[in-house]
């Protein structure tokens, strides 16, 4: 069994977006903390800190999950992906193309989270409806959209995936 | 909004992680999905001395059906339950209650067990478990007992789990041949507790209905097949005997005509399901 003081820093190595990246933490460090803090990886935003907001979502071994519901030490070994892992040579994706096409970010403080939580699920859900896109985007609080661009933002990709495969 | 210091224990063994609880004691939490006890660590609604994580136990992160229940073990997230590609068939009202339980982004890590322990009187997961008349493994040092749900969960957020022991699997019986299951929720936003909860089932000679959200834990009633009046009256007066309270978020009066309103439609969609 593995044991960490609570009052020692611990050495955290994590794949981020692919690349072997570690940094310090005491045990009650979050993993959004961890991110942005040690790692020095912004993107993933910080908003309520009790799992309800979504902001902080990221991929833990690619499920999308709350950042600040999670520990530094729990991914310890794992793979972490964030909004920064999207566009890693300044190109963005098909989906954050289609944010800005519909206008489905003002602000942007909730939209890492909302991008990570639907890069996954289009990867695992090809063919989504809009009522299925919306059920999942309850997992996530944005205040300036009413969320209507970034519904339309995913049915636009849910829908080019499934003329996609047609084709094929 | 950050924790109070705690060391932290990661188990890889259930051994360990109820020897690391009989020595802690009261100072000690288990953590297993978190998505409950982080936010109250966040809060500082608790802060414990150590943390034992049993997130990664390799024995108890399987679901097995052994003909009779599908026991879930305590390392089982809600979202692989419900990934689980026999779960429609062996465990209907399952299926129906778990995409009801917060929000994909919390099924991911939230587990089965960890929502049992918890015991909240609106969630999903205890009303389904005390309606299927399910039950719950215990683990300690000194050995391991199974409790039926109803002896299990004793009121709001509490059971007879001790501090030394750890809830180690649940079990819950499998779909009855010829029977219907239904399970609704009336919730202000998706993914939210509920205000009121039901879940039935049908079978060929009557009907068990489980209430939560309304009284301390779940209520669970037995019934014969009712139809048209004698269902509404059936209702009526389960809805009076769960001593609903006002409460910020609705009256009692609301409650009351939610379990009418919500049961008899839960019961006709069992009805419904009967095969």
């Amino acid at each position: 069994m593995k044991r960490l003081e609570a009052d020692g820093r611990h050495r955290v190595g994590l794949a981020l977006n692919g690349r072997e990246a570690s940094g310090w933490a005491e045990p009650r460090m979050l993993l959004s903390d961890f991110l942005r803090h040690e790692l020095g990886a912004t993107g993933t935003h910080v908003g309520c800190e009790h799992g309800v907001c979504g902001a902080c979502t990221v991929r833990l071994d690619g499920t999308p999950v709350r950042a600040c519901l999670t520990l530094a030490v729990q991914a310890e070994g794992r793979r972490v992906d964030t909004v920064e892992g999207l566009a890693p040579e300044g190109e963005l994706t098909e989906l954050q193309r289609a944010f800005r096409r519909h206008h489905a970010l003002q602000c942007g403080f909730c939209t890492p989270g909302i991008l990570m939580s639907l890069t996954a699920w289009l990867e695992t859900n090809p063919a989504p409806h809009e009522g299925e896109i919306r059920e999942l985007l309850s997992g996530h609080l944005c205040r300036c959209t009413g969320y209507s661009g970034i519904v339309a933002a995913a049915l636009e990709i849910a829908e080019a995936q499934a003329g996609r495969r047609a084709d094929d | 909004m950050k924790p109070a210091p705690f060391d932290y224990l990661r188990a890889e063994a259930e051994e360990e992680a109820v020897s690391a609880l009989a020595e802690a004691g009261d100072d000690a939490r288990l953590l297993a999905g978190g998505q409950t006890l982080m936010p109250m660590l966040n809060m500082r609604l608790v802060e414990p001395a150590v943390l034992i994580d049993i997130s990664r136990l390799p024995g108890r992160a399987a679901i097995a059906d052994d003909g009779t229940a599908i026991e879930v073990g305590a390392a089982v997230t809600q979202a692989s339950l419900e990934a689980w590609p026999a779960l429609a068939g062996r465990a209907p009202l399952l299926a129906r209650a778990l995409p009801l339980i917060g929000h994909a982004q919390t099924r991911s890590r939230g587990t089965v067990c960890g929502s049992l322990a918890f015991a909240d009187p609106a969630a999903e997961l205890p009303l389904c478990l005390a309606t299927l008349g399910g039950e719950v493994v215990l683990r300690s040092r000194a050995g391991t007992r199974t409790l039926a749900a109803t002896a299990f969960q004793t009121g709001m957020l509490s059971t007879a789990c001790r501090e030394d022991e750890m809830v180690a699997a649940a079990r819950f019986p499998a779909a009855e041949p010829g029977a219907g299951y239904a399970f609704a929720e009336f919730a202000r936003r998706h993914g939210d507790f509920a205000i009121v909860a039901v879940a039935v089932i049908a079978r060929e000679n009557g009907l068990r209905i489980g209430v939560g959200g309304v009284a301390e834990r779940p209520v669970v009633a037995e019934w014969p097949l009712l139809e048209g009046d004698a269902l509404d009256d059936a209702l009526d007066a389960l809805a009076w005997s769960l001593d609903a309270d006002d409460d910020p978020h609705v009256s009692a009066h609301y409650r009351r005509a939610l379990v009418q309103g919500l049961g008899r439609r839960t019961v006709l969609a069992a009805l419904e399901a009967r095969t």
